[in-house]
């Protein structure tokens, strides 16, 4: 067994050792701090400076070319009674929510099945993940022409079922758009996950099985008692990538909806962005990114806390 | 796409022009004499610089104008830059800011000029055209209003104009018994009758959202006039609420409720070319969209325009209405202003005078399939190539006492975009007529 890398513990500032770990932290040897300072620099340049920068516009009046006025926290008084901001809150949160109620069970399901040693397997594989090579643009203009209400395959579908001709309203219907879209997003994103879980499986040892065929039990006790509690730590992982990942979603939703019809879809990320960029309020959309990063840090360590994922517990004592 | 472009470059000079007018406001005065220090190369040689943004065959005639007139010029020279339409906005107001502007700049009117005229960055054509009565009056009327600012003049027309209209599927039409409707009661008949037959009335690009907003253009204006859109724009308290406003949406929910719109039209679009496609498969029978939608059917459709079957009529007159319902809306023009910092205004005049929408340019618009709005070209345009279709356009510009610049672009963008989203939960039935405008006067801003 190797000991814990130490990347974990700067990243998520858990679970500090005693003594003899701290001193060896002082006296940190030359090479590690050299080979280190590239990544430092990255992160620096691409996250911890832009983010400070966010924090400073979002205390400006500004249009984001010219002249910008200091405004004190007056961006921020507005953002708690804004309703569209409130609005796009409570969309983010459902589509948070909604991603990881359809991608868990699907993924951990796919996973589970592909790491196994059925026949075809690969072949099934390939199907699979053929979603991970897609751009997001791509996916939703192949989604916004499988919805189509009036030229798309789904009407064609519906039609062959005996459907009226406008039966295939989907993304145009505010009510629907929204789990629309957190489909989509899933059927993006359901790859990777699988993928996570079907390394996470693979990794389980095989004696494991083989003990507990011994003791008699079937295939769902199997899953339940033995590939579920050995896969913790990759529902952890996936958890905390689907629900920072929804909370940032943008990208799909813009080409598929462009967060209509009315504001049905304008989560938090694409107010952002109109906010920012086609109302020209940099200040205000830089609110709306601050909130983003601070809620999606925020949950990633609460998730960290609450499982002792932080703490690298291991999962194969006596094995 | 056309429209969308000009709109986001609408927003931007809309701020880059209030930007500008904060800067501008610090070193006012500083207006340079024509001539006496003029960057002349030679002796009494005067240099001009013109920004454009066309691009393409456009681009094209715009530097064949410009070679003609150094041609014809033995003093003055003229200069040609081409931008990118998103970049342009901001070096404009870049320039504006710092008092680098060239002497002749490509803008949009409406507000957005508006916004630099205030700063004190535009020189005032009026006493020129005064001057010079067949140049005033070589151009339309209704097209100058983008440019008239409390009877001054800040900008010539230097192209073509996009007003919007309804397309019409004549075979849909001829087949149920239909002619173009002429008010809003003869629209409400059409669209019932289709409906009846299981053919879409209308096509709505609902999912782009601007398209939505044309039939509130249309409808207000010729409900209540272009004063009602006129308070709004100054930022008048409640002009949201105007009847004509809540009277407008009441007749956009009538539609809805009709079934006038294809299913899901929230979420077809016009940039995919979604909705112009309803038209030419013959699943729409109608749809109100600007100029520019005859070349998409061009493309995608050439025998539908060559086989008589593409037709185009005017916003219907709603009876009792106030507006006149000869006006129009949409695209006006775009327009050449003399910048302030000019050194050589009056070599910048005669470029203006001269070179732009000369006859030579007019010919060489129109042969690219786009109608310039200056008088007497009639025949030119029959002549043309889709004559009928250009002579159409021509007559409605020419006849339009009133032509409204699109409000997306003559409002700011966050009350545009607030607009924009409103007035699609109106089409959705999400919001009523009365909450749309308690909703709007939250957003009214003066410019």
């Amino acid at each position: 067994m190797q000991p814990p890398l130490p990347a974990p513990e700067l990243l998520f500032g858990g679970g500090r050792r005693a003594g003899s770990d701290e001193s060896m932290e002082r006296r940190t040897p030359w090479p590690r701090t050299v080979m280190m300072l590239p990544t430092l620099v990255f992160f620096a340049a691409f996250v911890v400076i832009p983010m400070a920068m966010a924090v400073y516009y979002s205390f400006l009046r500004w249009n984001g070319i010219g002249q910008p006025q200091w405004t004190g926290g007056a961006n921020w008084a507005m953002v708690f009674h804004d309703p569209q901001a409130l609005h796009a809150m409570w969309l983010t949160l459902a589509i948070t929510v909604l991603s990881w109620v359809i991608q868990t069970p699907l993924s951990l399901w796919i996973g589970v099945f592909l790491a196994g040693r059925q026949r075809y397997k690969n072949v099934f594989g390939i199907l699979y993940f053929t979603p991970l090579l897609f751009s997001a643009a791509a996916i939703g203009i192949t989604w916004s022409y499988i919805l189509n209400p009036n030229f798309g395959l789904v009407l064609s579908l519906l039609k062959a079922l005996g459907f009226p001709a406008d039966s295939a309203n989907i993304l145009g219907n505010p009510r629907w758009a929204l789990f629309t879209v957190a489909c989509v997003v899933s059927w993006q994103f359901i790859p990777f996950h699988s993928l996570l879980y079907q390394s996470g499986s693979r990794q389980i040892p095989e004696t494991l099985y083989e003990a507990a065929k011994i003791d008699g039990a079937g295939p769902w006790r199997m899953f339940f008692s033995i590939t579920l509690p050995q896969l913790k730590y990759t529902v952890i992982t996936s958890t905390v990538l689907i629900l920072t990942g929804s909370l940032t979603y943008f990208d799909l939703i813009y080409v598929l909806t462009g967060g209509g019809p009315g504001d049905a879809t304008n989560v938090l990320a694409m107010d952002m962005y109109k906010q920012a960029f086609v109302n020209q309020n940099v200040g205000y959309g830089s609110v709306l990114a601050v909130i983003l990063a601070v809620v999606g840090v925020g949950l990633s360590l609460v998730m960290l806390r609450l499982t002792g994922y932080n703490r690298m517990d291991s999962q194969l004592e006596g094995v | 796409m056309q429209h969308r472009l000009r709109k986001a470059a609408a927003a931007a000079i809309t701020l880059g022009g209030l930007a500008a007018g904060v800067a501008g406001c610090g070193n006012g005065g500083q207006t340079g004499n024509a001539g006496t220090s003029g960057n002349g190369t030679a002796a009494g040689q005067q240099n001009i610089t013109l920004w454009d943004i066309q691009t393409g065959d456009l681009q094209k005639a715009i530097q064949s104008m410009v070679d003609d007139f150094n041609q014809s010029q033995s003093n003055i020279h003229a200069t040609v830059q081409f931008f990118e339409n998103d970049p342009y906005k901001q070096k404009l107001q870049v320039a504006m800011g710092s008092h680098s502007a060239p002497d002749i700049f490509f803008g949009w009117g409406g507000g957005i000029l508006k916004s630099y005229i205030d700063a004190r960055d535009v020189y005032d054509l009026t006493d020129a055209l005064n001057k010079d009565p067949q140049w005033k009056n070589k151009f339309l009327p209704s097209v100058m209003s983008a440019v008239t600012f409390d009877g001054h003049i800040y900008g010539i027309p230097n192209n073509y104009v996009q007003p919007v209209f309804f397309f019409y599927n004549k075979k849909l039409f001829d087949q149920y018994g239909l002619q173009p409707p002429k008010t809003w009661d003869d629209l409400l008949h059409c669209v019932q009758v289709l409906k009846q037959h299981g053919v879409i009335p209308i096509a709505l690009a609902g999912k782009d959202k601007w398209p939505d907003l044309m039939y509130e253009e249309y409808l207000v204006d010729r409900i209540g006039g272009p004063q009602v859109f006129d308070n709004i724009v100054a930022g008048k308290p409640d002009a949201w609420s105007d009847p004509a406003v809540l009277k407008a949406n009441e007749m956009i929910q009538q539609l809805v409720d009709m079934g006038a719109f294809e299913p899901g039209y929230a979420s077809v679009g016009y940039g995919d070319g979604e909705a112009t496609a309803l038209v030419y498969t013959d699943k729409a029978a109608m749809q109100l969209m600007g100029s520019w939608d005859f070349s998409s059917v061009l493309t995608n459709a050439k025998s539908m325009v060559d086989n008589g079957q593409l037709g185009w009529f005017p916003f219907p007159s709603v009876p009792s209405g106030a507006g006149n319902p000869a006006d129009v809306a949409g695209n006006p023009s775009n327009f050449y202003s003399i910048s302030m910092d000019s050194k050589n205004k009056d070599a910048a005049l005669t470029f203006l005078h001269d070179a732009v929408l000369s006859d030579n340019t007019v010919k060489r618009l129109i042969d690219l399939g786009q109608v310039p709005p200056v008088q007497g070209i009639e025949d030119q345009l029959k002549q043309a190539k889709y004559g009928d279709y250009m002579t159409f356009q021509y007559d409605l510009v020419k006849n339009a006492p009133h032509f409204q610049l699109s409000w997306d672009q003559a409002l700011p963008p966050a009350e545009a975009q607030q607009l924009l989203t409103d007035l699609d939960k109106v089409f959705l039935k999400q919001m009523t007529p009365q909450q749309f405008s308690d909703d709007m006067n939250k957003y009214l801003q003066k410019q």
